[in-house]
């Protein structure tokens, strides 16, 4: 059902919020967020842990339900929709997770998880469903027959990682949300993951959305990243000029705050104090106020919004840094 | 740049063998063939060449071993060792079917709970509660005075009773798995509930079950048993351990063996029982694999 | 190396036996470490970094099997007296681990667990012990003391939990502190403000202090020297400054390389290493990292290769084809 042109986004995502409730507590994980993924670009979407990028990717995809706005793909409202469409809906967009072990069943072999998606989708004949599988497994650099008997536990991180790659691809997809896929793998492997990611990019022609918080694995991946904190966006830019020039002072504080392999560069004098808040009860207005240099009264009393300050570039900040 | 990895090198085919020959030790296997060898004689009791356990022999009461009874008479004549062997069937049955009713409704009460939560866990938790509330005597009691003592009833009450801590140990391994992000890929496939509660979730669950059948299948042999000790469990003259044992009570100076071979049997099956429950368990632990 | 090393570790191999064979999980390494310096350990998981921590402090798992010697502060700790090792313990060793969560105990309350090491170990009376409490988590950066002490572990954000075990570290003044990867859970912005404590500590109290962690930018500006480890054996060693300068050894270069760097452009593919850590119970006959680096060739597979000096003495190196020596590289 692809009667859209070819130039407006396959993703939009308008005004999310998500809230769940933790005992008799609101988080409030995601608040009025909007952002748009072109065809064939990926976005980066970094922020610390409790910034609500990974509540984001689920609520994206209807695992999570949000309590307001519309999540967009290729012109059709997810939030709209129910049961067999929204099953449909599924095989286009996937979704790749953190801890590539715990993404896959214990008990099952690599041969049915890879072929689930398959099943799942109808897809009756065993043979071709076998076939599919081992082209695959093929493709992000596995052995099928040394792979598809086996259980997750005999295999490595990286190579359990590859295998949630495999079942992602598996469908032919339009979009992958990818959470934090590298985090829990090994300095080694990550780059493996990395490249394997691309490549399969360029092969399959997918739009990434990827969520991660190590700044430098995103822009190694990214067109454009988009910086979140404590469940709002700080700035969206491509991934040169977010980098080069951030016009957000906490995207400005993250870039600091990464340790560099380079002994001459000594670690800068901290810009910013104290720790996030909580999303239980978020500062009034900016909500990165409270470890904020600039941080003025108005910043207490307005929401800043995200406005463009570049050709391509957009930040929420009453005094941006650029 | 050649990034992709090789394909798996033979150390992990290698790897595989030595992890499984771990815990069968020969007390392991000891427990095996006292199970099979209660099964067979169970279950082949009646082409079994045996004295009927019902006929009385008046005048040969609390006899000693000899060649005609191997294992001697009981109080009332009858061939202690075909009632051992009728009592072994009657124990069986009771301690395999009471776990099996507990843990297919406690298991998918558990498992629905634990996966749906919300009202729908509350209320399970909740009336298992309330179940567990009732002195499980007095009901047992109450349900054989007003339903009569059969077979059926014992299996049915003991079965009930068991309800609550099979769906606990459902409940308890589902909370943690539906939240591992495997279940969350499978819903991102679009996979229906019944779809991930049966192949996702139902073979990791079925482990912990497993291991808890096995052991309730050892406390449901001594619970028949001290329910007929008591003489409320199977009506005579079927024999069941526990009754034999009652009934030896009486002859414990005269002939004490017909009081301690009917023990010395549930004693073996219920830790053959436990013994095997606990390896399984132990063994199939996933975890136990990665190293 | 020189006489007034405070920790030396010589010969020392940790060995474990497995279902799948024995596990030599350190072999062979040997360090050094001054009183006021900093070391920093790198390796990837299972290069046996943290048994090496835990040899060194001696909380080695009751099947492993320790060989060589733990010089601290003059003593053998392998062969220390139960009693000898728990006056050490805090009043001298300290250490921090990667989760605070697990590395305190969730049920006591965080002063409990404070004034518990004080008054163990410096034999302070209670209300010495919550005095100097509340001054340690002020010292570690934690605001509102006083209200803190009687507050829960799982009450407190994660940086603020590391910052308390940190604080039950320092409680003692000990004279090394030991840190297992003590930021890798933290996020990057709580990161860099728990390093700088570290630091910062450290020069207040003249502490030496181990780092271990699996990344290079963490030790390159808070270190004086690091030790790259692989496969259970040191590989490199030298003053970080000149570790950076020039790596001769593949790994430590190809590890540097396969970090994504914020200078280089998105969508340029990383130099990755190909392949797997090797399993640590099927050691090579040769070097470790042969099967994976691309300058192997000859030796490297039947001979390991062992730790020389390069032209600087300090800086050591485990390779039979060494990157850019300047020296006369042993071919």
């Amino acid at each position: 059902m692809m009667q859209q042109a070819a130039t407006s986004p396959l993703l939009k995502v308008e005004n999310l919020v998500v809230e769940y409730v933790v005992g008799n507590k609101i988080v409030h994980a995601v608040s009025d967020v909007s952002l748009e993924i072109a065809r064939g670009e990926t976005l980066g979407l970094v922020g610390e842990s409790g910034c609500g990028k990974s509540t984001l990717g689920r609520a994206v995809l209807q695992l999570r339900p949000a309590v307001s706005g519309k999540v967009l793909f290729d012109g059709e409202d997810l939030t709209a929709m129910q049961g067999e469409a929204l099953r449909k809906m599924r095989r286009r967009v996937q979704l790749i997770f953190q801890d590539p072990i715990a993404s896959l069943n214990p008990r099952r072999r690599i041969g049915d998880i890879v072929a689930e998606p398959l099943v799942i989708a109808g897809v009756r004949d065993a043979k071709e469903r076998h076939d599919r599988v081992c082209k695959v497994l093929n493709a992000v650099g596995l052995d099928p027959a040394l792979t598809i008997g086996r259980l997750p536990h005999e295999f490595s991180g990286g190579q359990c990682q590859r295998i949630c790659i495999a079942r992602a691809l598996v469908l032919n997809p339009e979009f992958i949300i990818c959470d934090e896929p590298v985090s829990a793998l090994d300095v080694s492997i990550r780059a493996q993951i990395l490249n394997l990611l691309e490549e399969m990019k360029a092969r399959f022609g997918l739009t990434l959305l990827f969520i991660a918080h190590d700044l430098a694995v995103v822009k190694a991946v990214s067109d454009r990243v988009a910086v979140m904190y404590l469940g709002r966006l700080c700035e969206v830019a491509p991934s040169e000029e977010l980098f080069a020039r951030p016009a957000h002072p906490y995207t400005a504080l993250l870039l600091e705050a990464i340790p560099v392999p380079d002994p001459d560069i000594k670690p800068a004098e901290r810009v910013a104090v104290g720790e996030p808040p909580s999303p239980i009860a978020p500062p009034s207005g900016c909500r990165f106020r409270t470890r904020c240099p600039r941080a003025d009264e108005r910043c207490a009393r307005e929401v800043p919004e995200l406005r463009p300050v570049g050709p391509r570039q957009s930040v929420a900040c009453h005094h941006p840094l650029t | 740049m050649a990034t992709l990895d090789l394909a798996l090198e033979e150390e992990v085919v290698a790897a595989l063998p030595a992890r499984r020959k771990r815990r069968l030790g020969p007390v392991f296997w000891a427990a095996i063939a006292w199970m099979v060898f209660i099964f067979v004689a169970a279950i082949f009791a009646d082409v079994l060449p045996l004295p009927s356990p019902t006929d009385m022999d008046m005048l040969n009461r609390r006899a000693p071993f000899s060649a005609l009874h191997w294992l001697g008479t009981d109080g009332l004549g009858r061939d202690e060792l075909a009632r051992l062997v009728y009592g072994a069937r009657i124990s069986l049955i009771v301690g395999l079917g009471a776990p099996v009713i507990g843990v297919t409704i406690g298991g998918a009460l558990g498992m629905l709970a634990g996966y749906f939560r919300g009202r729908f866990e509350t209320l399970v938790v909740g009336s298992m509660d309330v179940l567990l509330a009732f002195p499980p005597l007095i009901l047992a009691l109450a349900v054989t005075a007003y339903l009569g003592q059969s077979i059926l009833n014992l299996t049915c009450i003991l079965g009930m009773l068991g309800i609550p801590a099979f769906m606990r140990v459902a409940r308890a391994a589902t909370l943690t798995l539906a939240r591992r992000e495997f279940v969350i890929a499978a819903q991102a496939l679009g996979a229906s509930h019944a779809r991930i509660l049966l192949r996702e979730l139902l073979p990791n669950v079925m482990l912990p079950l497993l291991a808890f059948f096995l052991l309730g299948v050892a406390v449901i042999i001594v619970a028949e048993g001290a329910l007929s000790f008591l003489g409320l469990g199977v009506p005579p003259p079927i024999a069941s351990w526990g009754s034999m044992i009652g009934e030896g009570r009486e002859s414990l100076d005269v002939a004490p063996q017909l009081a301690f071979l009917p023990a010395i049997a549930m004693f073996l099956t219920v830790l053959s029982f436990n013994l095997v429950g606990d390896t399984l368990r132990a063994l199939t632990d996933p975890r136990q694999g990665a190293l | 190396m020189n006489g007034a090393a405070l920790l030396s570790v010589e010969a020392v191999s940790v060995d474990l036996p497995t279902v799948r064979g024995n596990l030599r999980a350190v072999d062979q390494v040997d360090l050094h470490l001054a009183a006021g310096q900093t070391l920093g350990i790198v390796g990837e998981s299972g290069c046996g970094k943290t048994m090496l921590s835990r040899a060194i402090l001696q909380l080695l798992p009751k099947k492993a099997k320790l060989a060589g010697r733990v010089i601290f502060d003059g003593q053998d700790l392998a062969h220390c007296s139960a009693e000898a090792l728990r006056k050490l313990r805090a009043r001298s060793l300290a250490v921090v681990f990667q989760d605070p969560m697990t590395s305190l105990n969730p049920v006591l309350t965080i002063g409990t667990q404070l004034i518990e090491t004080l008054q163990e170990h410096l034999e302070l009376d209670a209300a010495a012990a919550k005095r100097r409490s509340g001054e340690l988590l002020a010292a570690v950066g934690i605001p509102a003391p006083e209200q803190r002490l009687s507050q829960y572990p799982h009450q407190l954000s994660g940086g603020m939990r590391q910052r308390v075990a940190i604080a039950i570290a320092l409680s003692c003044e000990p004279k090394l502190l030991i840190a297992d990867e003590p930021t890798t859970a933290l996020d990057v912005t709580i990161q860099a403000q728990i390093l700088d404590l570290l630091a910062r500590e450290q020069k207040r109290r003249h502490m030496a202090m181990i780092i271990i962690t699996h990344d290079l930018g963490v030790v390159a500006g808070r270190t004086d020297d690091v030790a790259v480890m692989y496969a259970g054996r040191v590989v490199e060693r030298a003053p970080t400054q000149a570790l950076f300068k020039q790596m001769h050894m593949p790994y430590t270069e190809a590890l540097l390389a396969a970090i994504p760097k914020l200078e280089t452009a998105p969508h340029t593919p990383l130099p990755a290493i190909s392949g797997r850590p090797p399993d640590p119970t099927r050691p090579l006959k040769g070097c470790s990292f042969s099967p994976r680096c691309r300058y192997a060739a000859g030796r490297c597979e039947s001979e390991k290769p062992p730790l020389v000096p390069a032209e600087m003495a300090a800086h050591q190196y485990a390779c039979f084809h060494p990157i850019r020596l300047a020296a006369d590289a042993t071919a």
